[in-house]
């Protein structure tokens, strides 16, 4: 697990730790994973976020756990 | 486009179009979206098969980027009906999670559930797909369950709610044909809501032989994508869909073990 510096948040992404400046929202994050909201769905510790507005004001917090996915190809 | 001359919009009219939980679909074939060498040749395969309901995976999005996994980069969502599957889920709670993020992803509230119960054979595990079948449907999923050709199974699933049954031919990706016509058709004289049969078709005669055991469609992946030529064998697979649903309407002759002329037996020479 990476450790926390000040200034950062340390959180888990797709089951890697990560770690981002506080006050960094959803949004800002998929953004610096140059993902387009639209084509990912999010869930956070366990709860699926399926209000895609508000990814602009949900602020991360220091251990969540997020897991974006989205569709590939499958039988 | 590569075999730009197999794709054509030319089809028999069928008098009865396939329709699943009131929605009306353009083909009887749906196929998957794996497996291919590249999107540009699963897109030509999909166009050339004719298949309007394509199905696809839940994944974690890879956030190394070393490969471009995203299929609505390259997949149309207006022109094609997307069906999530519940692939890889070996219990009834992690189909029920995969069916939910499938569904948040905004498209539509349909699943193609699937509980597996073996690594190896990949044969369903029907306690936990009829356990997540009527959670789901309780959630306000319509469910299409990828079941085995049990007929009790079936029927349990059709109560639970399910809006389609998907019975298999074969294995996944076995491509080994329909093992069990009988097992197939009485599940199909049973149930009320259709039956789409899924996983097991190899080549074009196997999807002509389901067809004609008057299922209402079939669904399919391996057979298309392992083709040596997939292109080739999606316009296959659609004449032949076509071919065994209307041979299957048209009324089969009875088989005979005694030959019957086609030809006149009077008026021979010398007679």
């Amino acid at each position: 697990m990476t450790e926390a510096v000040a200034g950062e948040v340390v959180l888990s992404v797709n089951g890697t730790y990560r770690s981002v400046p506080s006050g960094w929202t959803l949004a800002k994050l998929l953004a610096s994973l140059e993902l387009d909201a639209r084509t990912v769905v999010v869930e956070r510790n366990g709860t699926i976020l399926r209000d895609r507005s508000s990814f602009a004001s949900l602020d991360l917090a220091a251990d969540d756990s997020l897991e974006i996915v989205h569709f590939v190809g499958g039988g | 486009m590569a075999h730009a001359d197999l794709i054509s919009t030319a089809t028999l009219t069928d008098p009865q179009p396939l329709v699943i939980a009131g929605h009306e679909f353009r083909s009887r074939l749906m196929v998957g979206t794996g497996k291919y060498a590249s999107n540009a040749q699963m897109i030509d395969a999909i166009e050339a098969s004719g298949a309007e309901v394509v199905t696809v995976a839940v994944r974690r999005v890879d956030l190394d980027r070393s490969k471009d996994e995203a299929i609505l980069h390259h997949l149309d969502p207006d022109h094609f009906f997307l069906l999530a599957n519940t692939a890889g889920c070996f219990n009834a709670s992690d189909a029920i999670r995969y069916a939910r993020l499938a569904r948040a992803a905004g498209f539509n509230e349909w699943v193609k559930l699937e509980v597996i119960g073996d690594q190896q054979t990949l044969l369903p595990d029907t306690i936990g797909l009829l356990q997540a079948t009527k959670t789901l449907v309780d959630e306000g999923f319509k469910v299409l369950a990828y079941t085995n050709d049990d007929l009790v199974t079936a029927l349990k699933l059709e109560d639970a709610g399910a809006v389609a049954v998907m019975p298999l031919a074969s294995p996944i990706g076995s491509g080994l044909g329909m093992l069990n016509p009988y097992a197939i058709r009485t599940i199909k004289q049973r149930l009320s809501v259709p039956v789409i049969v899924d996983a097991g078709v190899g080549t074009a005669s196997d999807a002509c032989i389901v067809m004609e055991q008057g299922v209402d469609g079939i669904l399919m992946n391996t057979g298309i994508a392992a083709a040596q030529d997939p292109i080739r064998m999606a316009a296959a697979m659609r004449v032949a869909v076509e071919a065994g649903r209307h041979a299957y309407l048209a009324g089969r002759m009875p088989r005979r073990e005694v030959a019957v002329p086609s030809s006149p037996t009077t008026g021979m020479l010398g007679s």
